[in-house]
């Protein structure tokens, strides 16, 4: 212990670091029945810091390009010791971090904490949500398999679908008309550089903000408190809330290993783009429902070609959802609640008709 | 043209005229070219005389530019019957059913007239016929057999590459059968019917059939076309040997080549049957029921004995490869990724097929130099799935240690939380 109070004392005479820790000791979180969803977002946080250190690892081993990437994964997966752990774990943990953003994103709204003035959380972590449905999109190329092959063709066409820009957009995503090794070595660009840092940058953002503004307790809660102070439960930021938060970390490593090491992701076949597309192929499942909505939206709705109008239709309502904050004031209120019920069933209701139909 | 107008109005008028005036010349002359007087009476005419438009439409030879005259004579220009289909305008009439041959020979056999239509076209049709069974009966008088419209119709006839065509790959069975399954028909001829109905079960009815190989045989591959006449017990073996060539060398340098020629026994058609021809399998060499080695070896001879050891060879390189695929299957289904040893295995699979062929050799050493590659490769493959089972459950047996760690490290923290959290209680009260 002597050495750790030496390093702590010679931190603080030349940073001042009892000064700067003073917030965090002061920092309370609330205790209330809704209390367990404050883990989702360091639990989102905790996966992003796996898939950057993994990425890492696999960085070590992977080769960019359409003759290579296949058989480096293979390489990866079947010679590189505890590669296929590695691997795994990514792919693994991406799946899991795109569903406890989504479930954080959620429970900010139902728990309506993006109120002000949290307004620019709220913005930062939709950006941010936006950047893991991109890291999801890109990193599923990577390993040049059929299956990511052709979904990144199906996805990248839906772009082209965009009214003015969607050409272009889709032109810039594939480097070309087609999907061909330029997509996949641009895909590989923004999957280990653009987008980490990106993210790297609104993590930073989202933290300061949530530092800046406190946890936010549901309006109900905070006029009850407020009426009566005597009620208010809050527990320690620090060691309390943290060692909470550190145990569920160490429950997510245990269910990525788990899932690791009895359901290693699968390599599938290398793609081959003078194959015709497998039947049936469908995006990863938190694209599942614009894929499924855009399927069953006539091809002809009155005068707008289906597929254009569905992907203005998602563009409005992304809109729609990202302005929550300033919508939510006086008669909107009412129906802001609603409105996230119905985006919530229609995302899971979609997600399993896509899941189940042909 | 306003410069032309300009200048004199009666002379640009005149020229429009002669313009329209041509074009109506053009256009009547087009007409007289097309017209065909035979179809305006035929087209409305009850079945033996009718032709309807529609159906010569789709004629190659209507398509080429040839008429009704082309055949039966006559002038179709003529819209009097009497003078169209006089004496003087040439009219054959309805050709008789002996005669088609020659009549369709009169341009088919003549290589300046096929030149002009389809040069690629063989020549050789009619005097390949005369060599047919069809066509020596027909030159002894026998008016009921096959000549050239039978097989391809009349008035519609179409090319062989049209799918529509009685002469199409996947057609010729059907064409064939009207006439070698009518059992009133083949009676005279004391030939058997049941051809087509064995050949619908053959492996080669499947392939043409259901897997849509225009390549596989039909009736016309073994038997010929325009020469249609049944293998000899002598030439069944080159019949099958133009696709199955290793095979046929193989026999053809066996014990059996002589043996076969000096019993009168038809080569290949003698193990595998001719038109029912099923899908080989290993239960057809070897001495049990099912094999056809015991048709001709008895128990004690030199064959037998051959025969059983080939059958128990191919038999175990089989079983080896399916032990490697079940347990590569294993580790698949448990996310183990083997695709290496996969690949491996189809190499295995290859040296079996071709051991499989190797048997027509009907030689024993030949068959175990064959299949000693893929035990080797079937041999290793299983060993690659059991080393992937093993990783799996090394990895099984690493999760269970780290989930052991982490409950270790939850549980200390739940107990130093509660231990931080007690004594935080007692410091408020």
């Amino acid at each position: 212990m002597g050495l750790f109070r030496n390093l702590h004392d010679w931190l603080d005479e030349r940073f001042g670091w009892n000064e700067l820790l003073a917030p965090l000791r002061k920092k309370t979180v609330p205790v209330h029945r809704w209390s367990h969803w404050y883990f989702l977002g360091g639990i989102t946080l905790f996966l992003f810091v796996i898939q950057v250190l993994t990425g890492i690892l696999l960085l070590l081993y992977y080769r960019p390009g359409a003759n290579e990437a296949f058989e480096s994964v293979q390489h990866i997966m079947t010679q590189v010791q505890f590669g296929w752990l590695i691997r795994s774990i990514h792919s693994w943990s991406a799946n899991l971090m795109v569903f406890t953003a989504f479930a954080h994103m959620f429970s900010v709204a139902f728990l309506k904490s993006y109120r002000k003035p949290r307004e620019l959380t709220w913005l930062s972590g939709m950006i941010l949500l936006f950047l893991v449905l991109g890291f999801g999109f890109s990193g599923y190329l990577l390993p040049w398999n059929t299956l990511a092959f052709f979904a990144t063709k199906v996805g990248t066409e839906i772009t082209g679908q965009v009214p003015i820009i969607g050409h272009p957009l889709m032109i810039f995503l594939r480097g070309g008309e087609e999907v061909t090794g330029a997509t996949l070595t641009r895909f590989f660009g923004f999957h280990v550089a653009v987008l980490p840092g990106l993210a790297t940058l609104l993590i930073g953002l989202h933290i300061l903000l949530v530092q800046r503004f406190g946890i936010s307790v549901p309006p109900k809660l905070e006029a009850e408190w407020l009426a009566k102070p005597a009620a208010l439960r809050e527990m320690k930021f620090f060691p309390n809330f943290a060692l909470r938060e550190l145990m569920a970390w160490y429950v997510a490593l245990g269910v990525l290993g788990a899932l690791a090491a009895i359901f290693p992701w699968d390599l599938g076949v290398k793609a081959d783009p003078f194959v015709s597309a497998p039947a049936g192929i469908k995006p990863e499942w938190y694209f599942l429902f614009m894929f499924q909505t855009l399927k069953v939206i006539p091809s002809k709705v009155f005068f707008m070609d289906g597929e254009v109008l569905g992907v203005l239709a998602f563009g409005v309502a992304g809109a729609v959802w990202l302005m929550l904050p300033f919508i939510d004031s006086g008669r909107a209120r009412r129906w802001v609640n609603s409105l996230a019920v119905v985006a919530l069933a229609y995302i899971i209701g979609m997600t399993i008709y896509g899941h189940f139909a042909k | 043209m306003a410069t032309l107008q300009s200048k004199s109005p009666a002379l640009f008028a005149s020229r429009c005229l002669l313009v329209v005036a041509a074009g109506l010349l053009l256009a009547a002359a087009a007409h007289a070219q097309t017209k065909n007087s035979c179809l305006e009476c035929h087209s409305i005419l009850s079945d033996n005389l009718g032709v309807t438009e529609e159906k010569f439409s789709q004629d190659i030879h209507a398509q080429k530019g040839l008429t009704c005259a082309s055949c039966h004579g006559g002038d179709a220009n003529n819209d009097d019957p009497e003078i169209a289909m006089g004496k003087k305008a040439g009219f054959k009439g309805k050709i008789s059913h002996p005669q088609i041959p020659q009549l369709c020979g009169s341009c088919h056999s003549d290589p300046d007239v096929m030149r002009k239509y389809n040069p690629g076209l063989r020549t050789d049709q009619l005097s390949q016929y005369h060599t047919s069974v069809h066509g020596k009966l027909l030159a002894k008088g026998d008016g009921k057999v096959a000549v050239c419209v039978d097989c391809h119709s009349v008035h519609d006839i179409r090319p062989p590459s049209d799918p529509r065509s009685t002469v199409n790959p996947v057609n010729v069975p059907a064409t064939c059968s009207r006439c070698h399954s009518d059992a009133d028909r083949m009676k005279e001829y004391k030939i058997p019917t049941n051809q087509f109905a064995e050949y619908k079960k053959s492996v080669h009815h499947e392939a043409l059939t259901v897997r849509g190989d225009l390549s596989a045989p039909t009736c016309v591959t073994c038997h010929g076309n325009h020469g249609a006449t049944p293998p000899g017990a002598s030439s069944v073996a080159a019949v099958c040997s133009t696709c199955h060539v290793f095979q046929a060398q193989l026999f053809d340098a066996s014990p059996h080549k002589a043996a076969f020629a000096s019993a009168g026994l038809p080569g290949c058609v003698t193990c595998h049957s001719n038109h029912g021809i099923q899908h080989p399998s290993d239960a057809l060499i070897g001495t049990d029921d099912k094999a056809v080695c015991g048709q001709c070896h008895t128990e004690g001879d030199p064959g037998f004995v051959a025969a059983n050891s080939i059958r128990d060879h191919l038999a175990q390189l089989a079983a080896a490869i399916d032990s490697s695929d079940q347990i590569l299957s294993q580790a698949e289904r448990s996310g183990m990724e083997v695709s290496a040893a996969r690949l491996d295995l189809v190499q295995a699979r290859d040296t079996l097929t071709k051991a499989r062929v190797t048997i027509h050799s009907a030689n024993v050493a030949r068959v175990q130099q064959d299949i000693q590659p893929g035990l080797a490769s079937a041999a290793k493959n299983y060993e690659a799935g059991k080393d992937a089972l093993k990783e799996r459950n090394y990895r099984r047996f690493g999760l269970g240690l780290s989930l052991i760690a982490i409950g270790i490290v939850l549980t200390g923290l739940r107990m130093y939380l509660k231990q931080i959290e007690s004594g935080q209680n007692s410091q408020a009260t």
